[in-house]
């Protein structure tokens, strides 16, 4: 997993709650096996005029040119401003990932669904909540200054406006070292292999009809 | 906690399975089932293989494919390209890895992967169950502690087998007294969730007891859990008594000779105690439970067969207000509409929910000399699993179904998600023994009613909702 630690980028607002992960990923796109790729699907819905199909082509897709992601002035944006209750819906992690894959870092919103939220820590995305004024406040700034960028300094768990003023997020301490870090779970668990190897014997030997086969 | 306390069953069983505490609050927790099917597995294999990992013990993983695979013309194969590739690709990650069992496409025991685990004694009690399927809920039925994970934590579960885990709350849901005729597990799921809300159980696990609860099947016990999660729950389990210990006897994963004994004692302990302290308490009395209809887009929007579509001006809270008023837009009805007013296009019987033998029994009960309404276009039984449609044809269930006018399918999660060719067209209205009626669920602007198994078979009779005991 690739380290998080600062992130200076372009800001995309998407201006509506309840975004759910079906908008974010639409499930015709769930026949994937791959975790990559989905990129040119994500918001699939809003984005292009017609019905997206997995494995197709999408550079030759007709475009909303209403929706802001594909407005020229938010190309190559890395932080999604979004309002409350983002990635609410089914528990699809390809919604982080098509986030991901499209080259988004952070999210922030007014809230998260927690499904989604904590997808989110698991593939390198820092979702940050602040509070509804602020991010009232970013909407309109967003708005009013085309290629407005936000510095997000996770060390200091700030994010730093370019008028100067600094807003503090939360973060728990726990999640932070691992984006700091860029450390999977996986490899956060194997440190415990002794210990796990200790429980299955015993485990094994107090009820071995757990472990037929 | 010292020894003595009265202990909740929640408390064992996360009790007999951690492995380690952290600093943070959270716990390593041992997984003894892992139960997979193709279409949350492929991207874990794939994380697996590009660390250069190992699985950490292959046999706890039982397979099957069920989201995709068609329901009818099996000797066509999977005609959806995409579909089919991710059924192979479950083929040959199982192939490179192994499994203690795998029912792939078309075999004998294949099915719907809540289904085909306790079926074949593949989930017993006591055991921590997994899979990367929000319904794995359903195998609490066994108290287990069963829930759904991400991609993610599926291949976090291959690779250490365990999960980071947080501590629940707990809830008792208690139900006394006796359901009366004509309503069944799947109306007591609906109606728990009708009365705390979708949200209702976030952050708790449920525990499902009292006397209608132990008056259940381990079939009802399994949709109750099932829907579990549709209240917001990670988890809901009933404690084990002879029901599921005379369930599990015989099946091909149960422990068998000395071995058996040894399980039946231990869990037998899988109760809560005596005075055990719950964080909070539900009550609901059974008799005051009616055969139930979802009316809107959440499974939370339900009422009695004998109501009406509420009027969104009657809400107070503007939310609830604003949702339902969207609700009836997207499912094209009028406030004050009565229930049985509401004529429908479609009915499914199946998915993980009510695919069991005792729901497609329940069902044929009502069908059997009867045919469905001329306005339905299509009513589709599914069996749950192989295991299950060949039960069901030894009972000739089949031919009632057949009689009736419905098609009767091979088994599979089909009209469910939609994910394969069984779906709802734009603005059609189902009756659906399934869990979910979010817009879209069962195909692009599909209007989906939860009912149970006896409720859509009277739908289908009717072509519009009719109460269950007027016809039977
Ligand atoms: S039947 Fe439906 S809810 Fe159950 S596992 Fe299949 S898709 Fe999921």
């Amino acid at each position: 997993m690739e380290a998080f630690v600062r992130l200076n980028g372009l800001v995309a607002p998407l201006d509506r709650a309840n975004v759910d992960t079906d908008a974010i990923i639409p499930k015709q796109f769930l026949k994937s096996i791959k975790r990559s790729g989905f990129g040119p699907n994500l918001f699939d819905e809003w984005r292009y005029l017609d019905v997206g199909q997995p494995g197709q082509e999408s550079t030759h897709r007709p475009r909303n040119p209403d929706f802001v992601l594909n407005q020229p002035r938010f190309q190559g944006a890395q932080i999604l401003l979004a309002r409350k209750n983002f990635g609410c819906g089914s528990s699809r992690e390809h919604a982080p990932w098509a986030l991901l894959d499209f080259g988004f870092r952070a999210v922030v919103a007014e809230s998260f669904a927690d499904i989604f939220f904590n997808n989110c820590f698991k593939n390198g995305i820092l979702p940050i909540t602040l509070p509804a004024a602020e991010i009232d406040a970013l909407f309109a700034a967003v708005s009013a200054t085309p290629g407005y960028r936000l510095l997000i300094d996770l060390e200091r768990q700030l994010i730093e406006r370019p008028d100067g003023i600094s807003l503090p997020f939360a973060i728990d301490a726990y999640r932070k070292e691992r984006l700091l870090n860029g450390w999977d779970d996986i490899g956060l668990t194997l440190r415990h292999a002794d210990i796990i190897r200790e429980f299955e014997e015993r485990r094994r030997r107090e009820q071995p009809w757990l472990f037929c086969g | 906690m010292s020894q003595n306390s009265p202990q909740t069953l929640y408390d064992k069983l996360w009790q007999s399975h951690v492995v380690l505490e952290q600093d943070d609050g959270s716990a390593l927790i041992y997984i003894d089932r892992h139960l997979i099917h193709e279409v949350t597995s492929p991207q874990a294999f794939e994380g697996l293989k590009l660390a250069k990992r190992q699985p950490w013990r292959i046999s706890s993983v039982v397979a099957t494919a069920d989201h995709n695979t068609p329901t009818n013309h099996w000797e066509r194969g999977i005609e959806d390209p995409v579909s089919r590739l991710q059924v192979e690709t479950l083929d040959a990650n199982i192939n490179e890895f192994g499994a203690l069992a795998y029912y792939p496409f078309k075999d004998a025991r294949q099915g719907i992967v809540h289904v085909v685990g306790p079926e074949n004694g593949a989930t017993l009690p006591g055991m921590t169950v997994v899979c990367g399927d929000s319904h794995t809920s359903t195998h609490g039925a066994f108290a287990c502690m069963a829930h759904g994970i991400g991609t993610s934590e599926v291949e976090h579960v291959l690779a250490t087998q365990c999960l980071v885990q947080k501590k629940s709350k707990t809830m008792l849901v208690r139900v006394e007294g006796q359901l009366r005729r004509g309503v069944s597990a799947k109306d007591i799921a609906l109606a728990v969730i009708g009365s705390i809300g979708t949200a209702g159980g976030t952050g708790y696990a449920i525990e499902f007891a009292g006397s209608a609860i132990r008056a259940l099947s381990i079939e009802g016990r399994m949709t109750l859990c099932n829907m579990a999660i549709e209240a917001g729950a990670r988890m809901g389990f009933v404690a084990v008594d002879q029901t599921t210990i005379d369930y599990l006897k015989g099946r091909p994963f149960a422990p068998k000779g000395d071995d058996w004994e040894r399980a039946v004692a231990s869990w037998r302990q899988l109760t809560s105690d005596e005075g055990a302290r719950f964080d909070q308490v539900v009550e609901l009395r059974a008799e005051a439970i009616d055969p139930l209809v979802t009316w809107g887009t959440s499974p939370e929007m339900v009422v009695s067969v004998k109501g009406r579509v509420p009027d969104p001006a009657s809400f107070a809270d503007p939310v609830k207000r604003e949702g339902a008023e969207r609700a009836l837009a997207y499912m094209g009805l009028a406030p004050n509409q009565s229930v049985e007013s509401i004529a429908i296009d479609k009915v499914f019987i199946g998915s993980c929910t009510n695919s069991r033998i005792e729901d497609l029994r329940a069902a044929a009960c009502v069908l059997k000399g009867r045919h469905i309404a001329a306005n339905v276009k299509l009513a589709l039984a599914v069996p749950g699993s192989g295991l299950v449609k060949r039960q069901a044809e030894a009972e000739g269930l089949d031919k009632v179904f057949v009689a009736a006018g419905f098609e009767w399918r091979e088994p599979g999660c089909s009209m469910c998600l939609a994910m394969n060719a069984d779906r709802l067209e734009p603005g059609e209205r189902c009756a659906s023994t399934s869990n979910r009626n979010f817009e879209g669920r069962q195909g692009a602007g599909g209007r989906t009613h939860l009912v149970s198994p006896q409720m859509a078979a009277a739908a289908a009779i009717a072509g519009r909702f009719a109460d269950v005991r007027e016809i039977v």
